[in-house]
């Protein structure tokens, strides 16, 4: 079982590496182009088969470590 | 006093460290790796710059969870003094014992040069040798500087007068153009309720000496060591 645990700054938090890609993308000449945020992608193998468990296992894991809710926020997939 | 810094892998900033509280303190500090797990003979842990555990995750995240950090917890918990600078400042917020976070520097540049501080309090242990909106220069370099809370949290930081220096010109004006980073309010140093955790990105310990350009970091180690002074 895999748990995919994705990583965003909040909205209202500055994100200057997006705010680069944004204006990278538009040097690039693609239009139509409006806010762009970077996060992170976390790929956690698990041994477990109970999916419930699994995804509450990746919530403490995303709260413990994986984010700093002071300033990003987070959302927990398991497949 | 009897100081002690704390040595992660990818710390950098250490032995600089040493000599500025060696400087105002006459003894050395003892260093302590990551893997110790007891500072009960420690007046003032210190947890200097550098790249712990190579910024992986986010600055300072692998280290706040590292084996030390439930002594430094203990330590702060029974009112001990504890100094972050720079990636120690970053490691103190990730360890929640600061509020609020280092984001990336606005303008995503590393920033390495001289800022200037103004000291908003000189009634702490870590400041009583500058006086209040004294402003002095101090070497930073960083590329997640960029002080970050909401605003309640600021609000509360000010109302409590936890914010100990801020950004400024060196006339003492706090500024956007001096605040390079793009930090909250221009926060640049700001300490736990009861004054004795402190943490700030700029590093006083690398002008300690005319030999390195200056003393301007000085008056901070002087302070604590006068404070703490058994």
């Amino acid at each position: 079982m895999k748990a995919v645990v994705t990583v965003m700054l909040k909205a209202g938090v500055l994100d200057p590496q997006g705010k680069a890609i944004g204006q990278a993308l538009a040097g690039l000449g693609f239009s139509g182009v409006g806010e762009v945020r970077a996060g992170k992608v976390i790929e956690i193998e698990l041994t477990g088969t109970d999916p419930e468990a699994a995804k509450t296992q990746a919530e403490e894991m995303a709260r413990k470590l994986l984010a700093n809710t002071v300033i990003e926020s987070f959302r927990v997939e398991v497949a | 006093m009897k100081a002690g810094i704390i040595v992660f892998p990818g710390i950098n900033r250490e032995r600089d460290m040493a000599i500025a509280l060696e400087r105002s303190a006459g003894k050395k500090p003892r260093m302590v790796w990551h893997r110790e797990t007891d500072l009960s003979d420690l007046d003032l842990v210190v947890i200097p710059g550098g790249f712990s555990y190579g910024d992986y995750l986010r600055c300072g995240a692998m280290a706040a969870q590292s084996p030390i950090m439930a002594a430094i917890r203990g330590h702060a918990a029974r009112g001990g003094h504890v100094l972050g600078v720079c990636n120690g400042f970053q490691i103190l917020t990730e360890a929640g014992l600061l509020p609020g976070a280092l984001l990336r520097n606005q303008g995503l540049r590393f920033l390495a040069m001289d800022c200037h501080l103004r000291v908003e309090r000189a009634d702490t242990d870590f400041t009583r040798h500058y006086q209040r909106g004294e402003v002095f220069r101090a070497p930073m370099a960083h590329g997640d500087g960029n002080y970050f809370a909401d605003d309640a949290t600021l609000d509360l930081l000010e109302g409590e007068g936890r914010v100990i220096f801020r950004y400024a010109t060196p006339s003492g004006e706090v500024t956007p153009a001096a605040n390079r980073n793009g930090s909250a309010r221009n926060i640049a140093g700001i300490a736990s309720a009861n004054l004795r955790v402190l943490g700030l990105m700029p590093h006083p310990e690398d002008l300690v000496d005319p030999l390195m350009g200056g003393e301007d970091g000085k008056p901070l180690f002087d302070s604590i060591t006068a404070a703490l002074a058994a």
